[in-house]
């Protein structure tokens, strides 16, 4: 047996998989990392649903990450509903999202404890809708404002959206403003909002409340940023760099506090809260 | 005699031909501005990186008063244009345009906002640079200020782009502007796959001044006509009456009255 044989690799005598082999692992067994393409072993992601090569959080639905987060956790808004429905095909759409996701929008706002602390808590779902920025969605973020400024609380809040949602036209961009209108609120009123930035985090999302934070932080190779990447390729001809979306470019350029393994959010968003317990002093 | 338009009547209005005017030069950046204020001073820079020249941005007096006014010019020429990006502010244009909001926050001076453009620029340098906070920013900004502002939309309104100028306590539109949460083209290759679609998107999308008038998304439509010079002469007279109202109010009761304003979408 010739040792240095071209034959004699390793990935061609033994672990070929053929389309016979595939054919036999159920699907969803294993799962690519979307960052960085290793194969994995679905429960080698843990509860955490991290990559266990590069940390990468696999994208969590809003009810998953609150119990993985949160304790005590008590939903605002559940039952909101305002009617925007009149573009065709748009009802269909969120009545499919709100069966596949358990919940009535884009996000999941209510007050809970993360790592002991109390905050007024959103998380954004882009399993339903992309994420998207309905009028639902910007009236459940501004309650949730309103809510912690009435009642003195800090607001932690997880974004994750493909932008505006179309179907509601200028309403949408409308949410832009009224929310950052109960985040100046919110801001004179001495409270802190901390924002961690998910996989993905675009568009009108970007442009208002994702970056409007006391203190951003960022889970790692979360695709952020404010155009889409075709759009941009499609303005200056030429392809983006690999990680040029991705919040480690960010958080050089200067846009994110911290990139932080979803391990450890909960335990580093509780001491920056605990931090910022002392009240503001009136000048 | 001038007078701004009361009521138009859906049917009577075509909205792929508003689109189609909205983006034809049919008033300059620099014409408008001459046409609102005398003395134009013109402040360059944001103090951070650059000089973003799609934004034109300063000092001028509105029949006497002095006021900032802040527009995004779309370039007269074609270098002009290919230089602004055809309109398309960097994230140092919204930045500039922070800095003069303050300024005239600072010393009291009324904030006129003139705005046409397709959105802003979605660049390699644009996105490091931060598009998506300075706009956030320039939103913010807008919701905290003491002083009244009044946003004039007079060509194209683009999306986040011209939301971050049009943030303000009242929104005005040229009769043949648009504003919309991204253009017709874009919205049909979205949703349909299929960007030709964009007169049927133009028609379903709610973009002309009388869809947006009926929504309370904007306040007042401006008529168009060929003598510019007594349109300008009619917007100075509602600007200072609208200015004055504003500044009689207790400056708390103009940002809540602001933000009261979004809130009620």
């Amino acid at each position: 047996m010739d040792l240095f044989s071209s034959d004699n690799k390793v990935d061609n005598n033994k672990f070929k998989v053929t389309d016979e082999v595939r054919d036999r692992i159920p699907d969803g067994l294993f799962l690519a990392c979307p960052y960085c393409g290793t194969q994995i072993y679905n429960k080698q992601l843990g509860d955490y649903r991290v990559c266990p090569n590069c940390n990468y959080g696999f994208r969590l639905q809003a009810r998953e990450r609150v119990a993985l987060f949160a304790t005590d956790f008590v939903e605002m808004n559940a039952d909101l509903t305002i009617d925007q429905t009149d573009f065709p095909g748009y009802q269909g759409k969120l009545d499919r999202a709100k069966k596949q996701t358990d919940m009535n929008e884009s996000v999941l706002t209510g007050t809970g404890k993360i790592d002991g602390q109390e905050v007024a808590l959103g998380i954004m779902d882009s399993y339903f809708m992309m994420g998207s920025l309905g009028s639902q969605t910007g009236e459940k973020i501004t309650r949730l404002f309103e809510h912690a400024t009435a009642h003195r609380l800090p607001v932690v809040l997880f974004t994750a959206s493909g932008g505006a949602r179309m179907q509601e036209g200028i309403n949408s961009l409308m949410q832009m403003a009224k929310i950052s209108g109960a985040v100046a609120a919110h801001q004179e009123a001495g409270l802190l909002y901390l924002v961690v930035l998910t996989d993905p985090t675009t568009g009108g999302v970007t442009a208002s409340f994702a970056m409007q934070g006391d203190v951003t932080l960022a889970e790692p190779h979360a695709l952020v940023g404010f155009a889409g990447a075709r759009v941009i390729e499609s303005t200056i001809h030429e392809k983006l760099p690999k990680d040029f979306q991705r919040v480690e470019t960010l958080l050089e350029n200067g846009f994110v506090d911290k990139i932080v393994p979803r391990q450890e959010l909960a335990g580093i968003i509780g001491q920056i809260v605990a931090m910022h317990q002392q009240e503001v002093a009136d000048v | 005699m001038f007078e701004f338009v009361k009521t138009i009547f859906k049917k009577d209005v075509n909205p792929a031909e508003v689109v189609k005017k909205s983006r034809e030069d049919r008033f300059l950046a620099r014409e408008l501005i001459n046409g609102l204020v005398s003395d134009f001073i013109e402040f360059h820079g944001d103090r951070l990186s650059a000089d973003d020249t799609s934004v034109i941005g300063g000092i001028g007096r509105l029949k006497g008063r002095p006021v900032t006014i802040i527009a995004i010019d779309k370039g007269v020429d074609i270098h002009d244009k290919l230089s602004k990006r055809n309109g398309s502010p960097q994230p140092w244009g919204y930045r500039k345009a922070q800095r003069l909001m303050k300024q005239a926050a600072k010393f009291n001076r009324p904030i006129i906002t003139l705005i046409n453009t397709p959105g802003a620029f979605p660049g390699m340098e644009a996105e490091a640079q931060g598009q998506g906070e300075a706009i956030a920013q320039s939103i913010l900004e807008s919701m905290k200020l003491t002083v009244p502002m009044i946003a004039i939309i007079y060509g194209e309104g683009g999306s986040g782009g011209a939301l971050a100028l049009a943030t303000a306590d009242q929104v005005w539109m040229f009769e043949n502007a648009t504003y919309s949460i991204l253009s017709p083209e874009g919205f049909a290759s979205i949703l349909w796959k299929d960007a030709k679609r964009s007169e049927e998107a133009a028609a379903i999308m709610g973009i002309t001044p009388a869809d947006l008038l009926e929504k309370h998304v904007i306040d007042q439509i401006i008529p168009e006509g060929r003598h510019h010079a007594k349109i300008f002469e009619g917007m100075q007279e509602k600007l200072v009456e609208e200015f004055d109202a504003m500044q009689a109010l207790p400056k708390r009761e103009l940002i809540e009255s602001r933000r009261a304003r979004y809130r009620a979408f």
